[in-house]
């Protein structure tokens, strides 16, 4: 998939740039969502070691939740959203308007609102890459996991053919109020898929 | 010998051994006293062999059942049909021998919920399919394994007792 690909700094640049408009548009989404001030870290775009990746999130056997959604369209690739267990329980407790503490497990309920947040930011991030380039996205239906953090990233990468010892990574931090919400944002496009998203921003790649 | 999670947590206080950790697509193979650990199989499988007569021990970390489709193979250790047989060589350089390897498996799980055409292809049941026939394949009998499901799991092998420690989250610890 991503072998002895190239690319250059400037692509990169721009696949920078293009992921910190998206994002900023999802973060706000979430602000809404919330009602709360919801900050972000710049997104880094770079190819990553398979081990690095998990290192970026932390332990293996850390407990994290995790949305996960599959992009169709001009742009196919995969998204995934990943937020420690405390933070996890604090998204349910300020969706469901609860006082953080609140909640100390997941239950369906808890599950499907943090599917949905996911469902949501991924909308509106897709929605500002679409509307500044023409592209056409559409994601498939969320899917959840809660467990351990090597157990799930390491599936997630496996069902949608990641099987690369390198792979593209677009990663952001979201974080609310000192941290009460820490979330990681993935962004792995299949390597054709980029080109189209260069061509899209008339900077064709030589890919 | 089986020991119970209690009597391995006293056992590791009062004989500290290394602990050598085995990552994805990785294999590693070591002597009594060590333990081999793989952290978070999820839909990937861990494999160990173990050896009783020498106390030769070796675990694999594979994420695909097989390589055929693949034609730049850099980690052979990451498929099922190439990680176990070189599992078993490294072995046997190390002076175990192949008839009277035991096997035991774990992983092979479904993390994911909700549907997607993507995972209805279901890695983890392909993995546990492959890793058993390439196992019968070598002659290795399966001593026992802990496998499908939807939770993570963490695999110690204990080259002492021959032992498989399963770790889950919010479950006790199991050995198998």
């Amino acid at each position: 998939m991503a072998e002895s690909i190239v690319i250059s700094d400037i692509h990169m640049d721009a696949l920078q740039e293009i992921s910190n408009i998206g994002l900023g548009n999802a973060a706000t989404s979430l602000a809404e969502l919330l009602n709360k001030k919801v900050d972000m870290s710049v997104p880094n775009a770079c190819f990553f070691d398979f081990e690095q990746v998990f290192d970026m999130v932390g332990g293996l056997e850390e407990v994290v939740s995790c949305v996960h959604l599959g992009v169709e369209g001009d742009v196919p690739g995969t998204i995934m959203f990943i937020f420690s267990e405390q933070s996890t329980y604090n998204l349910v407790d300020m969706l469901m308007g609860q006082d953080l503490g609140s909640t100390t497990g997941l239950d369906n309920m808890g599950e499907s609102a943090v599917a949905e947040i996911g469902n949501v930011l991924t909308g509106s991030f897709m929605n500002a890459i679409g509307g500044m380039t023409g592209l056409k996205m559409s994601t498939s239906v969320p899917m959840f996991a809660f467990d351990m953090l090597g157990a799930i990233m390491s599936s997630s990468m496996a069902a949608s053919g990641y099987w690369d010892d390198h792979v593209l990574v677009i990663e952001t931090l979201f974080f609310q109020n000192n941290e009460s919400i820490k979330g990681h944002f993935f962004l792995l496009p299949e390597t054709g898929a980029l080109n189209r998203l260069f061509e899209a921003l008339g900077m064709p790649a030589e890919l | 010998m089986r020991l119970s999670p209690e009597r391995w947590a006293a056992a590791e206080e009062t004989s500290p051994v290394t602990e050598i950790q085995v990552g994805i697509a990785e294999l590693k193979v070591c002597r009594q006293p060590d333990r081999l650990i793989t952290i978070g199989l999820g839909s990937c499988v861990g494999v160990t062999l173990y050896d009783q007569s020498t106390r030769i021990g070796g675990l694999l970390h594979i994420m695909l059942p097989d390589s055929t489709q693949f034609s730049n193979i850099t980690k052979p250790a990451k498929f099922a049909d190439l990680g176990i047989p070189l599992l078993v060589s490294q072995i046997r350089l190390r002076g175990g021998r192949l008839n009277s390897l035991q096997a035991k498996l774990a992983g092979g799980a479904q993390m994911f919920s909700g549907l997607n055409e993507k995972f209805m292809l279901n890695i983890g049941e392909r993995n546990i399919i492959k890793a058993r026939q390439i196992l019968k394949s070598l002659g290795i009998r399966i001593f026992s394994e802990e496998v499908g499901g939807n939770r993570g799991r963490t695999m110690i092998l204990d080259t002492v007792s021959g032992q498989v420690l399963i770790r889950t989250v919010g479950n006790q610890a199991k050995v198998i």
